[in-house]
């Protein structure tokens, strides 16, 4: 009697507090629906968007932000888990250019309403378009576009007899330097970085990492890595491994050591984002440097590889994706528009030093009293070459992480070859990574 | 986990006379019911799992691309077989194992004797001494040892400066030498507790008839430890050893946080995550996993048969 009367009290509880979880999950909030936006840490900016697109979207819908990881290929795999998964908290999502097509091809992404296609292609970049394409569609809206400046300290250059007013070469800003015994800050470090400069050096010569862009099928695509641009683009790393312009530390050198080495003025010339411009501002601010430091910084295009072709500069920054299993995918569309409207964008820039994807940001009064560079940007980002676009992208960069590591040790041909082996073997399924 | 200890030894031999007592019938319902729930979960969270991931080490399947995936029965397996870096995998989790459970044995056992003949009142304060570095999340030592040992924010460099080759730009984890030392130390300064827990448990097995009557004998501590400590904890060691390098074969976090796999310190479980969860390639990893799961299982088996130890007898039965 005793037994079943506890037995019967344990059940009722379990009935109640099953009632009151479904009771949870399935009552919707009340008010306008929220569109939940997972962004990349940034300084605030894009939670400070949300909140003007919330206030301006006049109560049709209200959007939060959700950090992802810091890594952009931590990033990637939470957001692929969670789409497999079909995951419908997913309404808008910042994603790195180079993680597109595998979004697109894996159907990750709602299809994007003809007019927002049309304003997403309005006053932009032509990079960032391209990097925001799949197969001939525009499947994502291009938000803000990052590239690389080549940097320079102006008092150590005037005494190298070479002219930054002209474009210059690797080979140019090699010999200076080491002739000078300064340095070249490069990424060296085993990473996506190290990606983006082969990739830079290879659409410098005209070259591309993947020749097929577009096939779906892994086991078809073509790598560029061995043709006369790849080869071209080796010689660059040897050459400049052979001359000792490799700051210290240089196999594990990535964006912020680098910024450290030309700030403390060790490196003459360095090849990096512009973020380093306002790093180097607030350090004057909170009075750890002179202000003499950043008002001898100069910026020029990236460096080309042939003396006769403008450089491919490096492309970065961050487009918006909309979730397929999104509740909202009409209203998360109309929220790309807010976000990466020109006012937006010019607040992005100035407050968290990330360049628009849109050309007329770039001569927005305010941004070009905060960015001086803004029209070299601008111009980097006209010529800029996206990664290799592949759904299978994570598997090319590793390749080439693991085969062009460490940077100064790279041998033109064997090197190539290591690569397209490695490679091939990997997008087949014949070896691991 | 304790399932290789509950093997049916029972005082009662059900084929002696043909029938079950009532007692006996009664006494093993309960085992059930006790044991049944516990049963359920396992087969839930642990079989279901694994069945599933033997499925699917069977299919060339990648989670962003269903459309392309394909029934490629074992050829996952050869794909990793015959590929160097699963060998050089391999072997360093096979080096951090062996490196690792034979100095916890040592250090175990020394700190089970101190804990064994230390003073009562003295007992409880050591064992929590002891213990706890176990407590300590591995994610978080290994952090700490990561902070330790790193050429600009640590402090190791400057405070063993006076040993031969150690400067101020001794980069630990930058070769795969001194990053697997590091590896191996954070993992053997976490885990002996856990062993010397153990091979406490067998010490105070060992019947003080038997050291008493040695000692009458005339036989000195080390004979004792020998002749008589040693043979009668036999199954006790054997337990903290199986259970101790099972779990060193699966070493994730400390390589993970430490050196996130470079220089070649990277070990078969962090292979099978490389596959499984940065490349989405579900059916390569799970096929990774499930040789883990193997080499695993084959090492049970060999402690298990190969040592030939009555493990019941760790119960004190």
């Amino acid at each position: 009697m005793r037994h079943q009367r506890r037995r019967l009290t344990a059940v009722a509880v379990a009935v109640a507090v099953i009632a009151a979880l479904a009771a949870a999950c399935s009552s919707a909030p009340p008010g306008p629906p929220v569109l939940t936006w997972y962004i990349n840490p940034d300084d605030g900016g894009q939670a400070e968007i949300a909140a003007r697109c919330t206030a301006a979207s006049g109560g049709r819908y209200s959007i939060v932000t959700s950090t992802l990881p810091r890594q952009a290929s931590e990033q990637r795999q939470q957001l692929v888990r969670r789409l497999a998964a079909n995951d419908s908290s997913i309404d808008i999502m910042s994603i790195d250019p180079p993680y597109v097509p595998e979004f697109a091809q894996a159907g990750f992404l709602a299809p994007m309403p003809p007019a927002v296609e049309a304003a997403a292609r309005e006053d932009r970049v032509p990079s960032s378009i391209e990097a925001s394409t799949w197969q001939g569609r525009l499947v994502v809206v291009p938000f803000w576009a990052n590239t690389q400046l080549l940097w320079y300290r102006k008092s150590a250059v005037a005494q190298m007899g070479i002219d930054m007013n002209a474009p210059v070469t690797w080979d140019q800003i090699i010999q200076a330097a080491s002739r000078a015994r300064t340095q070249i800050a490069a990424q060296g470090v085993r990473g996506e970085s190290l990606t983006v400069w082969v990739n830079a050096l290879i659409e410098s010569s005209g070259g591309s990492i993947i020749t097929n862009v577009g096939e779906e099928n892994p086991e078809l695509v073509q790598l560029g890595l061995n043709a006369p641009p790849g080869l071209e683009a080796a010689r660059v790393l040897q050459t400049y491994g052979d001359a000792g312009v490799a700051p210290p530390g240089f196999p594990t050198a990535d964006e912020d050591t680098n910024a450290e080495s030309f700030q403390s003025g060790s490196a003459a010339f360095m090849v990096n984002y512009p973020f380093i411009w306002g790093k180097a501002k607030s350090a004057v601010e909170e009075g750890t440097l002179p202000q003499s430091v950043p008002d001898d910084y100069g910026w020029t295009i990236y460096p080309r590889t042939s003396p006769d072709r403008p450089s491919a500069p490096p492309l970065g920054g961050i487009n918006l994706g909309v979730g397929a299993f999104s509740n909202h995918p009409d209203l998360a569309y109309d929220a790309t528009t807010c976000i990466t409207s020109p006012e937006n964008s010019a607040y992005y820039f100035v407050s968290n030093g990330n360049p628009s994807s849109r050309i007329s940001v770039f001569s927005d009064p305010e941004v070009v009293a905060e960015f001086p560079m803004a029209p070299t940007i601008r111009d980097s980002l006209t010529q800029a070459a996206p990664r290799p676009q592949t759904a299978y992208y994570a598997e090319v960069s590793g390749g080439i992480q693991r085969t062009f590591h460490p940077p100064d040790a790279v041998v033109p041909g064997p090197t190539n070859e290591a690569a397209t082996a490695l490679i091939t073997a990997v997008l087949r399924k014949e070896a691991l990574l | 986990m304790s399932t290789t200890l509950d093997r049916p030894t029972s005082a009662v031999d059900p084929t002696r006379d043909g029938a079950l007592n009532e007692k006996t019938k009664a006494e093993r319902r309960l085992g059930w019911y006790l044991a049944g729930p516990a049963f359920v979960v396992m087969l839930l969270v642990t079989a279901y799992p694994i069945v599933q991931a033997v499925f699917d080490s069977l299919f060339d399947y990648r989670l962003t691309d269903p459309e392309n995936s394909s029934f490629v029965g074992l050829g996952n397996y050869g794909v990793i077989l015959t590929d160097p870096v699963w060998w050089t995998s391999f072997g360093v989790t096979a080096f951090i194992t062996v490196v690792t459970v034979a100095v916890e044995l040592v250090l175990g056992f020394g700190l089970a004797l101190v804990m064994l003949n230390a003073l009562r009142g003295l007992r409880p304060v050591l064992r929590t001494v002891i213990l706890i570095p176990y407590a300590v999340i591995t994610v978080v030592s290994a952090f700490a040892w990561q902070f330790a040992f790193s050429v600009d924010s640590g402090f190791v460099n400057s405070w063993f400066s006076w040993i031969p080759g150690v400067t101020a730009e001794t980069d630990w984890l930058g070769t795969q030498g001194l990053s697997l030392f590091v590896i191996c130390l954070a993992e053997i300064w976490k885990t002996t507790p856990f062993i010397s827990l153990l091979l406490l448990a067998g010490l105070a097995q060992v019947p003080d008839v038997l050291q008493e009557a040695a000692k009458v004998d005339g036989a000195t501590w080390f004979q004792r430890l020998r002749r008589v400590t040693l043979p009668n904890m036999k199954a006790a060691i054997m337990v903290a050893v199986l259970f101790r390098t099972l779990d060193a074969f699966r070493v994730f976090d400390s390589v993970f946080v430490m050196t996130a796999g470079a220089n070649s310190t990277e070990t078969v479980s962090f292979l099978a995550y490389r596959q499984t969860i940065e490349r989405v390639e579900i059916g390569l990893g799970s096929a990774v996993s499930v040789l883990l799961f193997l080499s695993v299982v084959l090492i049970s088996a060999l402690f298990i048969k190969g040592f030939k130890v009555d493990l019941s007898q760790a119960r004190g039965e």
